[in-house]
């Protein structure tokens, strides 16, 4: 076993894991112990709404880690027991069944779990967040009969596309008039639910629900206004929350995630750090605390956190530019910024076309280019986070994306 | 000399990749990965197989020559 330094990474999915890989590329030449709750091999989670949910990849295609790749690596895999406590001052990882593994540094990369349903039908209710959940999901979406989505966010979206494109009725519920609008603006958003209704799935946006009863098969759904939908299986989308309750007698400052400084480091506890869903870091160029559940997020700050372990001395502040995807239905959405923070926006293409390519570029406080939205245009998407992280003038963004959009499409060679 | 791969099937222009190695990839007009050289140096290894990592369809890798 390798002398030296030792970091344990508690949480196998994609923060956990690629840090572990980081510190790897960061030269970091200690022991890394990657302890995971969950005995399966590290998997990634976008495609348990999509393809996987679909059928159309299997438990291999959304494999993270392999066993072969965790050797090469030097990565020890602790699979299938939860971290129970962390004892910040003996500096030691407390496992379920009371096995201790001591670290110079710890990563908590627990990440979120799916919000559970607040009605409670005996059976044939839903969350997607784990492997299993999209698992029993994809068994029920063999049924016949209607499929009602609780949420109307980017994960209840997806389900809605992927039931529907298992040939299910579908119905979205969320109190929200148009509830992608929270993110994109109201009038972005308005282009998101009617997606839905061009794809032949109902919507029910600016109700609440009431109740779930029923068994899997034969359900029914009480909406806030009394209207009584029957489905065979109920999907709840209703948000995910940090799992940092195992942390809750470390000592460790917990709101809402793990608070962390400008380098990820837990707020007087320098050797513990945070990555993905579960932190919430200081943003030094937003001025505040922020958590972000997105998979490029985890990835980066994985990166960031592997390197301010591997190099304590020449510490990274973490100061991303928020990027998402989301797939729904013919759309292939891209979001970077925080359009939710702008004050105008500009449309380039038309978002009812068929099968349409356009961006919203959103203005910032300070005049810049804040953020942008693009369906089915990656190109536009990229420039754009480049703009957005250099600072670009928003004036000048406009510009360059209407070019865009006249540039005849053209292929550029790859070289051989 | 460590060579780049990219599986342009897989790719979904995420563009990831391009965040943290512009200088290795880019994307095309339809939204492709397109690699900017094809043989790296041991130096500038960590960094290309760190965005090499980033990209959410596992469509890049780094091997040995
Ligand atoms: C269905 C779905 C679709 C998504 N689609 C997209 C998308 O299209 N685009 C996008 O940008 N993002 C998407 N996301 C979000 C993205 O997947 C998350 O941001 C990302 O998974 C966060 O990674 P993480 O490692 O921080 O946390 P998680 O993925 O939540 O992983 C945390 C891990 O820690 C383990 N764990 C928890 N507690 C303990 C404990 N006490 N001890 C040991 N292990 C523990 C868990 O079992 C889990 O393996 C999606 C998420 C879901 C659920
Ligand atoms: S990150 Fe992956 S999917 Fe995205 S552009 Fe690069 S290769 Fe393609």
């Amino acid at each position: 076993m390798t002398e030296g330094p030792t970091v344990v990474v508690v949480g196998s999915s994609v923060g956990g894991v690629r840090t572990a890989q980081a510190l790897r590329s960061e030269g970091f030449d200690g022991r890394v112990v990657l302890v995971g709750e969950e005995a399966r091999l590290p998997y990634d989670k976008p495609p348990l709404s999509k393809q996987f949910l679909a059928g159309s990849w299997n438990a291999e295609r959304v494999t993270l880690l392999t066993e072969a790749a965790a050797d090469k690596a030097r990565i020890e895999l602790r699979l299938g027991v939860a971290a129970e406590r962390l004892d910040v001052a003996g500096r030691q990882v407390v496992l379920a069944g009371g096995e201790r593994l001591d670290y110079d540094a710890v990563v908590i990369a627990t990440g979120a779990a799916a919000r559970p349903s607040p009605w409670g039908a005996r059976s044939g209710m839903h969350v997607v967040r784990t492997m299993a959940d999209s698992e029993c999901l994809q068994v029920d979406l063999r049924r016949d009969g209607h499929v009602v989505v609780v949420g109307g966010g980017f994960i209840g979206a997806e389900v809605a596309a992927t039931a529907r494109s298992l040939g299910r009725d579908v119905t979205v519920v969320d109190p929200l008039p148009a509830p992608i609008g929270r993110v994109v603006g109201a009038e972005v958003g308005a282009h998101f639910a009617e997606l839905h209704r061009r794809h032949g799935v109902a919507t029910r946006f600016g109700t609440g629900v009431e109740s779930v009863e029923g068994d899997v098969g034969d359900l029914r759904v009480v909406l806030t206004d009394g209207t009584e939908l029957a489905a065979s299986t109920v999907v709840v989308g209703i948000g995910a929350s940090p799992n940092d309750g195992w942390l809750a007698d470390s000592g460790l400052l917990v709101e809402n995630g793990v608070v962390c400084d400008e380098f990820c480091r837990a707020v007087d506890a320098p050797a513990v750090h945070a990555v993905g869903d579960v932190a919430r870091w200081f943003h030094p160029d937003h001025g505040e605390h922020t958590r972000v559940e997105h998979w490029t997020n985890a990835v980066d700050q994985a990166v960031c956190v592997a390197h301010n372990i591997a190099h304590p001395d020449d510490l990274h502040a973490y100061r991303p530019v928020e990027y998402v995807w989301s797939d729904q239905y013919d759309w292939k959405i891209q979001i970077v910024g925080r359009p939710h923070r702008a004050t105008e926006h500009h449309l380039v293409g038309d978002p009812a076309a068929d099968k349409p390519r356009f961006a919203a570029l959103y203005r910032g406080r300070e005049g810049q280019l804040g953020a942008a939205v693009t369906v089915n245009w990656p190109k536009a998407l990229v420039t754009c986070r480049r703009l957005v992280t250099a600072g670009a003038a928003f004036g000048d963004a406009v510009t360059q994306i209407d070019a865009l959009a006249a540039a005849p499409a053209r292929t550029v060679a790859t070289p051989a | 000399m460590p060579v780049l791969k990219a599986d342009f099937e897989a790719c979904q222009g995420y563009g990831n990749c391009l965040t943290g190695a512009p200088d290795a990839y880019d994307i095309d007009d339809d939204g492709v990965v397109v690699l900017l050289k094809q043989e790296i140096t041991d130096e500038e290894r960590p960094r290309i197989e760190e965005a090499a990592r980033s990209c959410p369809v596992s469509a890049l890798t780094v091997e040995d020559s």
